[in-house]
């Protein structure tokens, strides 16, 4: 195979599908998960230590993103803060239309993740809403004339991502929030900010919007915790209902470990990035640079300009990604092509059909994405083996 | 005429240093072949994967997330490494539309038949040839041999009615150089015993019944009425014309079919003769209409071309299998433009068209010589 590398020597280049916990998340967690048990909603002293923690954890999670305590509904992650966002957003915007306002309509952008596409068709079964697919232009990002023409005044949901998890492709939610204000004012704006946490500066990018979702383990924190943010006086109704935690928008005893591990490990993100994005970028570059003078017919998605440091998507002509993946697990390196369903099996990319791309060539997506433990080793170790496996693809 | 004297088995199974692609539907079948793969070859060596074939609601087969776990645990617990691969685009373009247009056609076609062709020895095997792989193996029970002269043979199972070569009977020269069947030399008996003392999970799963990608909740009827027209037609006789009465939908009727046709006025039961989709019509008679003295096939498929004609006029002998488990019956063999005409022996029931008629050989009743569609 390789002359002089270690032959079972493995690259992981899938940090936007999820990355390592951080230490400092980790530690942070382990007493809620051993001594400090108790559930925080108690009234003895075990609770109030569980409470305090869940307090601070929020008011962390709160000025790490510029809103108040009281506007971050702790979720079990990015999907159930995205389902929450689409109908509890929904169903509260809604709650003071007149009869003959509704159904109204949704406006989605069609590169969504999944979590939001589901929801938002879900939506529109449920309430008779019509559902409005916004297209991608050819950069990877959503069509803002198409947005301009679907946003109608009885549109009472848009919801744009702030980055794209396939593309990693920087969505233009200023622009986005101007054509609400002035075409669809009754509408709530929604982003799924799950891929911007460990790159930007979420705070801000994502102050234009009402409701914005967040994952910890993309940034860091435990799988299965989250957040939806509310801003700018808007509010949920509730999706699960029970004890009424989360002042009564998501019921459910809080996951007080989580809510540490995300606090710590949004705190580290926040504090690191700047060095973190300089690092990454520098490999991002190098390792595409390398494939592009390596590979012929490789075609990079998106200007790096619009993208987010760690995700680097590529098509390769003549290639299909579903085997290119498996090629490259063998190889030692860890990539992702397209969605993966919950079987496993690979589709045709959604947003790279969203962008006018044929079934071919949106089956031809691959997903190089990088993190905080990424090394120079790992972008010499895919420089090394990727145009190999494309050759033998090739053959 | 081969010399069985000459054949031996090729099984993959016994050759090391081959890389076999396993297709683990998450049946016993198919779970028992990965393990004897594993057996003769170790882990590094056997892969499986399962195909992701149906993206729409489905019972079990080869389609649902039931049956990706059953097949991923299976292979946990095996050690080998499993990856589904996402073939619904394909599989909906060569399997389930000609089905739903055949339908349309006043024609019975069968899925499984075109899922092997297009679907595990076409699309998969190009895969598997993609990735490195030598072989494809699959659950069927069927067996490869080969003569000392290279060539390869289809011969049915060693489980006379658990028997696959039927739907395999589209194999080539070429695919099956490529493909292992490791349970073909075993009684469906003894795969379940070799699952049961091996511990696999999937050593009690029913068989897959009917066509995988229609829930048997809404049936052929309600699968097709989702996505063409059905129309309603009428019943007339065979031979008068005389109308019969109202039939619900003519797009659901299959010839040969005997279920809902009701009786003559001679009290014998009455068979379906043909299907006229466009007018709207289905004929019946009693059983001697249904009679056929042969058929002519289209899209002719040989394990290795024709075999040599022994009559003056092109044709041999061979043995006739007109359904998945149906009895062999002697036919003469003809070439007929770009397809075969088999002529039976004996009048047979009519095989609808659409279907397949799988031949094999006179003198050695096991092995398949080749296959063709009722036209």
């Amino acid at each position: 195979m390789t002359a002089g590398g270690d032959p079972g020597r493995r690259a992981y280049l899938d940090h936007a599908a999820t990355t390592p916990l951080r230490p400092d998340a980790l530690e942070a967690m382990l007493p809620f998960l051993t001594a400090d048990f108790a559930n925080p909603s108690g009234a003895h002293a075990e609770s109030r230590r569980a409470r305090l923690a869940l307090d601070d954890a929020r008011d962390r999670i709160a000025d790490l993103l510029a809103a108040g305590p009281g506007d971050v509904v702790l979720t079990s992650g990015g999907t159930e803060a995205d389902d929450l966002a689409v109908h509890g957003g929904w169903d509260a915007v809604t709650a003071h239309d007149r009869a003959d306002d509704v159904p109204g309509a949704i406006v989605c952008a069609a590169m969504e993740h999944h979590a939001v596409l589901e929801a938002c068709r879900t939506l529109g079964a449920r309430t008779g809403a019509e559902l409005r697919l916004v297209p991608t232009d050819r950069w990877g990002t959503v069509d803002v004339d198409a947005l301009a023409a679907a946003c109608t005044p009885e549109v009472r949901l848009v919801t744009v991502m702030t980055v794209n998890n396939e593309l990693g492709t920087v969505q233009p939610l200023g622009a986005v929030a101007a054509l609400v204000e002035e075409r669809c004012p009754r509408a709530v704006l929604h982003t799924d900010a799950v891929q911007a946490v460990p790159w930007l500066d979420a705070a801000s990018v994502t102050a234009p919007a009402h409701l914005v979702s967040v994952s910890a383990h993309k940034f860091g924190g435990p799988k299965g915790s989250g957040a939806l943010i509310l801003r700018r006086g808007a509010t949920v109704r509730e999706r699960i209902a029970g004890g009424g935690q989360e002042r009564g928008r998501r019921s459910g005893t809080p996951n007080v470990a989580g809510a540490v591990g995300t606090a710590a490990a949004l705190a580290s993100a926040v504090a690191g990035r700047a060095d973190v994005v300089a690092r990454v970028a520098g490999l991002r570059d190098r390792l595409g640079d390398g494939l592009a003078a390596r590979v012929p017919g490789l075609v990079e998605s998106g200007r790096r300009a619009d993208r987010v440091a760690g995700i680097l998507h590529l098509r390769v002509e003549g290639v299909e990604s579903e085997a290119l993946v498996v090629l490259l697990d063998e190889a030692g390196i860890a990539a992702s092509a397209g969605a993966a369903c919950s079987s496993g099996a690979v589709g045709p990319s959604h947003v790279l059909e969203s962008m006018g791309l044929d079934a071919a060539a949106a089956s031809s997506g691959i997903r190089l994405s990088l993190g905080v433990t990424s090394t120079d080793e790992d972008v010499d170790h895919v420089l090394e083996r990727f145009p190999q496996v494309v050759g033998r693809l090739r053959n | 005429m081969y010399s069985s004297g000459s054949r031996r088995s090729s099984d993959a199974c016994e050759t090391r240093g081959v890389r076999v692609l396993v297709a683990m539907s998450g049946g016993v079948d198919s779970s028992v072949a990965a393990a004897l793969l594993v057996e003769s070859l170790g882990t590094a060596d056997v892969v499986g994967a399962t195909l992701k074939l149906w993206g729409g609601d489905s019972d079990s087969g080869c389609c649902s997330v039931a049956d990706v776990d059953d097949a991923r645990r299976v292979a946990d617990q095996l050690g080998i490494v499993h990856h589904v691969f996402n073939f619904a685009a394909d599989f909906e373009a060569h399997v389930v539309d000609p089905y739903v247009a055949g339908h349309v056609a006043g024609r019975t076609p069968n899925p499984c038949i075109e899922c092997n062709r297009h679907l595990k020895f076409d699309r998969l095997l190009e895969r598997a040839g993609v990735l490195g792989f030598d072989a494809v193996a699959t659950g069927h029970h069927a067996r490869v041999a080969r003569d000392v002269d290279g060539t390869h043979r289809l011969l049915r199972g060693a489980d006379a009615a658990k028997d696959q070569s039927y739907v395999l009977a589209m194999l080539g020269q070429d695919q099956l150089a490529r493909c292992v069947f490791p349970v073909g030399d075993r009684t469906k008996g003894a795969v379940r015993a070799e699952a049961t003392r091996l511990g696999l999970r999937t050593a009690a799963k029913p068989d897959s019944q009917d066509v995988c990608f229609i829930r048997s909740d809404i049936g052929r009827a309600g699968f097709l009425g989702d996505r063409v027209p059905l129309h309603g037609g009428r019943l007339v006789d065979h031979a008068t014309g005389d109308d019969l009465g109202p039939v619900e939908a003519v797009e659901l009727v299959t010839v040969g079919q005997r279920r809902g046709m009701g009786h003559g006025t001679d009290g014998r039961r009455r068979f379906v003769t043909a299907v006229d989709v466009p007018a709207r019509r289905v004929a019946v008679g009693p059983p001697e209409a249904a009679l056929v003295t042969g058929h002519l096939l289209d899209t002719v498929a040989w394990v290795d071309g024709p075999p040599p004609a022994t009559g003056d006029d092109g044709s041999w002998p061979a043995l006739a299998q007109c359904s998945a488990h149906g009895r062999p019956v002697p036919v003469t063999v003809r070439p007929a433009g770009a397809g075969v005409s088999v002529t039976f022996a004996q009048a047979q029931r009519r095989v609808a068209p659409g279907q397949t008629i799988a031949l094999y050989d006179a003198t050695r009743p096991d092995s398949v010589l080749g296959s063709g569609i009722v036209r």
